[in-house]
């Protein structure tokens, strides 16, 4: 007889929060009027994001913290306080996005989304939709399934569960990467190419799971820890943890598994990139750091010198590549891609006997990343040209003049992202470092600080054109954002002042967070 | 009295400053000025007080004010002068003032550039928040706060050079980023090592630095670390080879940007030498002194040798500055009180010359709308005041016994001969090549013929000398003069004025004399009575030697 798993529906609850909402949404899209179907979508989607986020700080507030988290379904969910603390940031950027998807104030087709994703690009049908201001609602439901997806990427305590996450998390983001309303083959493209190299990684996660359990006998985190211990350096344990970090690699966009992040971020939606940019990034490191330091900390030498090297290589191609960019979405991408490996130096920060800092500043990290990073995409949506929004560097030429408070919000971003102090991208990079020297990784710190220095000329060159570059005779306009648009440039610029100068509180709950169960 | 928080205040009111003035509505631009002069001098009013609260017999860190900031990082809100931060905070206090009634007529028309708006509000507020800036990184004594300063600098200037430099104001504003970002990155590295090391030795990480320089550092360790800061200080100071974005910089900046970049930024790499390299890591002092010292040789006569060679009068100013970096490195370098006493008073004495002669070039670029020398002649027969400034400060810069800098750059002599007498002899060939490129400049522009864009004097207008050339005659000179420029050096050709450009040189203002009046005073005074600066400086220097274990 099959004994039912004991499911703690409290431990549960942010993911039923989410995944409920989700549910709620596909039958609105069946069920409610047209008219209705856009505020009634972004009230769900907001509740369940919100929910989910407030859930979370309940779970944490509340429940008693004996053992630092508890595990529950059978083994398979670990909901410990890292995973709180990522889930909130998961929900909390997500909820930022969704305000970001629902702004009908900037594009003069009232949306960001195409309205019939169906239609052939470029067909009369087509031309006819640019300019209707009939919305398309499908991408609030599809949000919340990747949200929930991540959610519970950051506390699978299983490899499978952590599989189907991934799954979860991934396909709604292929769909609604295609859905911009604006350069519709470039953002089919992307997520034509998101979706199969998507699939590539999956495939390697999958095998890499095999041979995993090939090995050990168990896809149980825990468990493979102990068995792993036990064996020593076991060809089939390598091989498999090798490609089990390809996969999780791909989505956290680590070079040189990369080659998806710029045409992607590029081609979709600005909202979607925001959303990708912050929240994906997050999960795939909570994902990273829960199958390192719980399946595998023991073994920290099979994967430490894979993640140092690895790290390099993204911090330099990231830097390096994001010089020669002229349009601002894929510099955002090298800028994304070099930051994963300044993420990579937090996570290396893993002691022998599982102390360090590491973890506690990798997740303080993804934090600000994410939050500075959707802020400087929401500003992208508000600059725009009557084709949409003015992505090409030269396009932003002299914006001070025409906007300055646009102007300084960007700036304040850019320095962040650059990691000056008094910004929250220092206080990050900051810790990251610090763990990582911590463990002796100075040399790795070293190329940091260096790839540090040559993004910063990216960064530099675009409040150059904005401030001192005379405006461009026929410039972009600039949007004058909705209620939506203002409360996330709101949030995310005080946010990204706030834990640069006070980062304490933040830090703290980062420390106290800390730890993982099973 | 010494329990107020003097050095909180003088990060605090130009801070606020900075809000009030940039808040300003656009109608209101001009009252910014006379805002941001309320602010600078209320500053300077705080410093002097400081000063006097300050016991030169004391402890050595005083006005010390210490809050936790980021308890998870060990970092605190500290701060504290000793005697040599005490006399740069004095430094800033006097030049800031001096800059922004040199800049008074900034936002109204940039150097080379007419058409473009430059609100005057935002020019202002940049100069106050840099002000901020530069009390933080001189009264930090907490590293990872020095830090936070040291970076955040950078910003505030970055904008002054971008948005109201020169022509090439965009090029040099990204070069001087990204210059200081390598250095303050790679000493953010070495910051995180120190704490890593005081964790280890300590059982709890610091950054306060009167505990840090009690740590007793593997010398192999050390190395590493030294070097890390030592390469941001020697980028800020800026030492040779890592010198090249100071000309551009100073070039492009607006005076008042300049006057600061060199007189204080720069200050802060030589301070960092004193107070954290050899303190925190004295063995590798003592073991990269030599290769220091050979840079700072190579700097005084390479510099200096540069500095006879332009013809951009900015630049010129810029490459002296690194040739007197080089003296200052030296001083400190030799590790013996005088000279390191001697090199603090330079610090002092270096921004007061330089920033005179910055200050009285700009009035002469404002005049003539050109930077080149070769565009200027005869200026002293028709603004002998300018020419007399002109020529203070040009002595003082070469150190011409009687003016400040005379008895600085004695005593890092001095000082240094007996333990490097074959630095020292070396150096000492700066000083004759100081006179040079000093000399050169004055000659060239104040005396002989008026020519370029100094029109010659209208009939009976000045005093015409005998054997000046009629007005027929030198407007012909003048015109040959255009046409070889124009020829020889066809990148000069924009900043060239045109012969029909040449104007009247009007004397100075009663604004301008007020602007250099305090700095020629204070040349002449810390030249034949500098000991009240040698009493606050003594102490400090001793202590931070007897940190290095050099006993002389």
């Amino acid at each position: 007889m099959i004994e039912a798993p004991d499911l703690s529906l409290a431990a549960l609850a942010p993911l039923l929060f989410v995944f409920g909402a989700a549910c709620v949404g596909v039958l609105v899209e069946a069920f409610a009027p047209r008219e209705v179907r856009h505020p009634v979508q972004v009230a769900v989607a907001l509740v369940g994001t919100v929910g989910g986020f407030a859930a979370t700080l309940v779970l944490a507030g509340t429940r008693d913290l004996e053992a630092g988290g508890e595990v529950t379904a059978a083994w398979a969910l670990a909901v410990d306080d890292a995973g709180l603390f990522l889930q909130a940031t998961v929900a909390g950027l997500a909820t930022l996005a969704v305000l970001l998807f629902a702004e009908r104030g900037l594009d003069p087709a009232r949306s960001a989304f195409v309205a019939s994703a169906a239609v052939p690009a470029g067909s009369p049908r087509d031309r006819e939709l640019v300019t209707s201001t009939r919305v398309q609602t499908e991408v609030y439901p599809l949000a919340l399934f990747a949200v929930g997806g991540m959610m519970l990427f950051v506390t699978a305590n299983d490899l499978l569960i952590m599989f189907v996450a991934l799954e979860v998390l991934s396909l709604p983001l292929y769909l609604i990467s295609g859905l911009a309303r604006r350069r519709r083959l470039l953002s089919q493209e992307a997520a034509v190419k998101y979706f199969l190299l998507g699939a590539f990684a999956s495939a390697f996660f999958l095998y890499g799971l095999a041979l995993v359990y090939g090995a050990t006998g168990t896809v149980r985190l825990g468990e493979i820890r102990t068995a792993v211990a036990g064996e020593g350096d076991d060809v089939l344990v390598v091989l498999g943890l090798a490609l089990l970090i390809v996969g999780l690699l791909f989505k956290a966009s680590v070079a040189p598994f990369h080659s998806w992040t710029p045409d992607v971020y590029q081609g979709a939606p600005t909202p979607v990139t925001a959303f990708m940019a912050a929240c994906t990034k997050v999960a795939a490191f909570g994902a990273i750091l829960r199958l390192l330091y719980v399946g595998f900390g023991t073994e920290e030498w099979t994967w430490r010198p894979l993640i140092y090297g690895v790290a390099i290589v993204s911090m330099v191609v990231g830097a390096v590549l994001g010089l020669t960019q002229t349009d601002l979405k894929r510099m955002l991408a090298y800028s994304s891609i070099a930051h994963a490996g300044f993420l990579l130096t937090g996570v290396l920060g893993l002691g022998a006997a599982g102390d360090g800092s590491g973890l506690a500043a990798t997740m303080f990290y993804l934090l600000t990343y994410g939050l500075t990073t959707l802020g400087a995409f929401a500003v992208l949506t508000l600059v725009r040209d009557g084709d949409g929004e003015a992505g090409h560097l030269s396009q932003w030429a002299g914006l001070a003049s025409r906007s300055p408070l646009t102007a300084a919000v960007m700036g304040l971003f850019l320095l962040a992202l650059a990691g000056i102090p008094l910004t929250a991208g220092f206080t990050g990079k900051f810790a990251v470092f610090r763990a990582a020297i911590e463990q002796g990784a100075w040399p790795l710190v070293l190329v940091a600080v260096l790839a540090s220095a040559v993004a910063a000329f990216f960064y530099l060159r675009v409040i150059v054109l904005m401030y001192f570059s005379p405006p461009a005779a026929d410039g972009p306009t600039v949007g004058v954002p909705g209620v939506p648009t203002t409360l996330v440039l709101a949030v995310t610029a005080a946010a990204t002042l706030a834990l640069g100068i006070v980062p304490g509180a933040v830090l703290d709950l980062a420390e106290e967070a800390a730890r993982f169960v099973g | 009295m010494s329990d107020f928080p003097f050095l909180v205040a003088m990060i605090a009111v130009p801070a606020v400053g900075a809000a009030v003035v940039a808040a300003l509505p656009r109608a209101r631009d001009a009252l910014a000025r006379q805002v941001a002069l309320g602010v600078g001098l209320l500053v300077l009013l705080l410093a002097v007080l400081a000063a006097v609260a300050f016991d030169t017999g004391g402890e050595r860190f005083q006005l010390t004010t210490s809050v936790a900031w980021i308890p998870d990082f060990g970092v605190d809100f500290a701060l504290g002068v000793d005697g040599i931060a005490l006399v740069m905070l004095l430094l800033i206090g006097v030049l800031v003032p001096v800059v922004i009634g040199a800049s008074w007529e900034e936002g109204a028309r940039g150097p080379g550039e007419g058409a473009e708006e430059r609100p005057m509000r935002y020019f202002f507020a940049w100069l106050l928040l840099l002000e901020a800036c530069m009390v933080g990184v001189f009264a930090a004594t907490d590293v990872f706060l020095f830090y936070v300063f040291f970076e955040a600098m950078l910003v505030p200037m970055y904008f002054l050079i971008g948005s109201f430099g020169g022509p090439r104001r965009q090029y040099a504003a990204v070069k001087f980023f990204l210059y200081s970002l390598v250095g303050g990155l790679v000493m953010l590295a070495a910051v995180i090592g120190l704490y890593v090391v005081s964790s280890s030795e300590l059982g709890e990480g610091t950054f306060a630095f009167d505990a840090l320089r009690q740590l007793d550092i593997d010398p192999g360790v050390q190395k590493l670390l030294f070097l890390g800061f030592f390469v941001a200080f020697a980028i800020k100071a800026p030492l040779v080879p890592l010198h090249t974005w100071l000309p551009d910089s100073a070039a492009e900046a607006p005076i008042g940007g300049a006057v600061l970049l060199v007189g204080v930024l720069d200050k802060v790499g030589t301070f960092g030498f004193l107070r954290y390299c050899l303190p925190l890591f004295p063995d590798a002092s003592r073991f990269f002194a030599p290769l220091v010292l050979t840079l700072a040789v190579i700097g005084v006569l390479y510099a200096a040798l540069l500095a006879m060679g332009q013809s951009d009068m900015k630049r010129l100013v810029a490459y002296t500055s690194i040739s007197h970096f080089g003296f200052i490195a030296l001083g400190i370098f030799a590790f013996t009180t005088e000279a390191a006493t001697g090199a603090v008073l330079y610090m002092v004495n270096h921004g007061l010359a330089t920033g005179l002669l910055f200050v009285v070039v700009g009035m002469l670029i404002a005049r003539g709308g050109s930077r080149q020398i070769g565009d200027y002649g005869g200026v002293a027969a028709q603004a002998p005041k300018l020419a007399g400034v002109f020529l203070l400060a040009g002595l003082a810069s070469l150190a011409l016994p009687g003016t400040n800098s005379f008895v600085s750059e004695f005593l890092v002599l001095i000082g240094a001969f007996p333990e490097r007498p074959v630095f020292t002899i070396l150096a000492t060939a700066g000083i004759v090549l100081a006179a040079l490129y000093i000399l050169l400049m004055y000659q060239r522009t104040m005396h002989g013929p008026a020519r370029g864009v100094v029109a010659p004097p209208a009939g009976g207008g000045g005093p015409v000398d005998g054997g000046l050339p009629t007005a027929g005659e030198a407007e012909g000179a003048g015109e040959v003069t255009d046409a070889g420029e124009v020829a020889g050096a066809g990148a000069t050709a924009v900043l060239t004025a045109p012969a029909a450009t040449a104007r009247r040189f009007p004397d100075l203002s009663a604004r301008e004399l007020a602007v250099v009046a305090p700095l020629a005073v204070l040349i002449v005074v810390l030249g034949v009575q500098p000991q009240f600066l040698l009493d606050i400086i003594e102490p400090a220097v001793t202590a931070t030697l007897s940190d290095l274990g050099a006993t002389r």
